[in-house]
């Protein structure tokens, strides 16, 4: 598979905690945020890949990196051949690329103009990017809402007179819109009810097949990831933990992180409570963090002396799998 | 079982004024939990399950007024007592905690604090035997260094340990009955399944009964002895979980499972459920409140009241609210 996307070395770093002027006087420096640390990203043609981990990983920030909402602090995002992590964000929003990479974001409600009926929402990015005849437009909008089984009787209601799976259409067809070649999407089901979910889902899947797109899913549910992702990338305090294929990450998970991850999940079997890997203590701070230490020692059930003193790099664990784990061993 | 459940709804109704007329919330809402009991109510948002803990509870918005039915606790009638009588239970003989722990928790108040304002109002316990007892808690709920969290602000704590904080609090007074609204949503898998099981091993070792309301079968089957199914503010089935997952008698809780992700199952095996809730203002609601997204539906069903079906099993009755129940192989 030819990569669609290739992120290499990837940082984005925060300022956090500007000293004020007596603190600056007593030689006090501000904290920097570590929120994406060095992650190495692939994405193929028409895959799928889902990007968990708990909240403070840094996994939104790095959907939006990848997004070009944001800019990267060091690192390359190659996307079909181009590093568009050169270009500045402002001035990616009228780059020919723009339409080619999309985001779905997570709550519907929140992520549409509540002034704006449905219409208006498909039919800005259509505006900006291709402007045309407003019959064109409107022709386009109707196909979209088609495209995404929306009634197009509700195309001229607000987002408020819209049902959550309502919203999710709209906020997919505005994505789709400009026909992107990558589409990031953030937890776009986890605030649907699992009977809308499950009809968000097909419906995304379906479009993937039909527009020949690739995702980057975000989302902290794992048996969302197993349902419709191809490769799966764990991430823990801003660095890639594990990454594998969906069987790898789920049958021989390498990383201890991974793995008290899916005990977690629950068993979905009455009176069965899966065998749980307990985290134990806080997570580190991003900020400032030491180079040399891993970042999940604290944490893990089995940490050693070697991982307070050389921070882990990713290892082949099998084929196109890899984890970031002294201890971990090849399958 | 011959002794009087702990408590025990029946027939309870709630009906919300509004602009666009009475919207009935809740209709003839009937079930009961022991004393010890770890018990879910279950449904899609908008079902009525806050509903039911907040009429429980007495917290109901004012614009809620309970039109009908009973709520015993431990034999008295919460729905007849004065505001001064449940404001002196609630906390002590039942507590709540809630979705969204930071917002649940006063923002300008140390967490020590909010602790010790319950033992002050139940059990006039002031200055250091209150901080003391308040460290208890939080060791309790396990977090760790309680001593230095005591004069935390819950900004200045995670997702998880705001959660813990709330548990701490409703646990304080040692309740005979937990009502958890959705304690998890919105935390992540390997904190839900932390805050979970620190919920059911504190409900065991003090012979407190529970009542977790989520939206997700599969933590309430790992969870819960006993599924209570909500739809559109009616009960619509209440089984013991193991029989309600090997057979499902209502075709709402069959549908529902249908389109729950599990282990073992592919996007391609899950069945949305068509349609949404129905209209709560109409006028001429239908006995049955599922019908219009129903495929067993016919005339019986449209009567104006449905009454549940019990049946006795060997682990607890069984009840369905439908006409023409499905009649799988019971376990």
């Amino acid at each position: 598979m030819t990569a669609l996307l290739d992120v290499a070395g990837l940082c984005r770093r925060f300022t956090v905690g500007q000293p004020g002027p007596i603190e600056r006087l007593r030689g006090k420096r501000p904290g920097v945020l570590h929120a994406v640390d060095a992650v190495d990203l692939r994405i193929g043609e028409g895959e799928v890949l889902g990007l968990v981990g708990e909240s403070g990983c840094g996994k939104s920030t790095l959907a939006r990196v990848v997004a070009r909402l944001i800019d990267p602090s060091e690192g390359s995002i190659r996307f079909a051949g181009e590093d568009i992590g050169q270009i500045a964000a402002r001035r990616f929003a009228r780059h020919p690329l723009r339409r080619s990479i999309q985001m779905v974001f997570q709550d519907p409600t929140e992520s549409l103009n509540p002034r704006w009926t449905a219409f208006d929402c498909i039919a800005d990015p259509i505006r900006r990017m291709d402007p045309g005849a407003a019959a064109k437009v409107a022709d386009r909008v109707h196909e979209l809402a088609a495209l995404v089984s929306l009634p197009e009787t509700l195309l001229q209601r607000f987002p408020h007179q819209l049902s959550g799976g309502q919203k999710a259409r709209v906020g997919i067809a505005r994505a789709v819109a400009l026909r992107p070649r990558l589409l990031v999407l953030d937890e776009p089901t986890s605030a649907l009810d699992v009977s809308v979910q499950v009809v968000v889902l097909k419906l995304l899947d379906e479009l993937k097949r039909r527009l020949g797109m690739s995702y980057l899913f975000v989302t902290h549910d794992l048996e969302v990831v197993r349902l419709i992702c191809d490769r799966v990338a764990v991430m823990y305090l801003g660095r890639m933990a594990e990454v594998g294929t969906v069987g790898q990450i789920f049958e021989r998970p390498s990383h201890p992180y991974t793995r008290a991850l899916l005990s977690a999940v629950p068993s979905g079997v009455p009176g069965r409570t899966p065998q749980r890997i307990q985290l134990s203590g806080d997570p580190r701070s991003p900020i400032d963090p030491d180079p040399r230490i891993c970042r999940f020692l604290g944490r893990c059930p089995n940490g050693t002396e070697r991982c307070g003193t050389e921070m882990p790099q990713l290892r082949p664990m099998g084929e196109g799998h890899v984890a970031a784990c002294h201890l971990a061993d090849a399958a | 079982m011959t002794a009087p459940p702990l408590l025990a709804v029946g027939d309870l109704s709630v009906t919300f004024r509004t602009r666009a007329g009475p919207v009935k919330a809740l209709e003839r809402v009937s079930f009961a939990v022991d004393k010890g009991e770890t018990i879910a109510i279950v449904g899609e948002s908008g079902s009525g399950k806050s509903v039911t803990a907040q009429a429980i509870m007495g917290i109901l918005d004012p614009a809620g007024r309970v039109e009908a039915g009973r709520v015993y606790f431990a034999g008295l009638d919460l729905l007849r007592a004065s505001a001064s009588e449940l404001a002196d239970m609630r906390g002590r003989e039942f507590a709540m905690i809630f979705q969204n722990p930071r917002g649940a928790l006063n923002p300008i108040r140390t967490v020590g604090d909010q602790i010790a304002d319950v033992l002050a109002r139940h059990e006039h316990l002031k200055g250091a035997a209150a901080r003391d007892r308040a460290m208890e808690m939080l060791a309790l709920v396990k977090i760790t260094d309680p001593r230095r969290r005591l004069d935390a602000y819950p900004f200045e704590l995670s997702g998880g340990m705001c959660q813990r904080v709330m548990i701490a609090l409703a646990l304080a007074c040692r309740p005979a009955l937990l009502i958890a609204d959705e304690p998890t949503t919105g935390l992540d898998v390997t904190t839900q399944a932390a805050i979970m099981d620190l919920i059911g091993e504190l409900g065991r070792s003090r012979g407190m009964a529970t009542v977790l309301i989520t939206h997700d079968l599969g933590l309430a089957a790992e969870h819960c002895g006993r599924i209570v199914v909500m739809h559109a503010g009616h009960v619509v089935e209440d089984a013991p979980a193991a029989q309600l997952f090997a057979a499902p008698r209502h075709p709402y809780t069959a549908k529902l499972l249908a389109a729950t992700p599990r282990p073992g199952r592919h996007l391609e095996d899950l069945e949305a459920i068509p349609g949404g809730l129905p209209d709560l203002r109409r006028a001429d609601l239908p006995g049955c409140r599922f019908l219009e997204r129903c495929d067993r539906a016919g005339e019986p069903c449209r009567a104006p009241a449905l009454d549940a079906i019990v049946t006795p099993s060997p682990d607890g009755e069984r009840r369905v609210l439908c006409v023409r129940p499905l009649m799988g192989l019971a376990a």
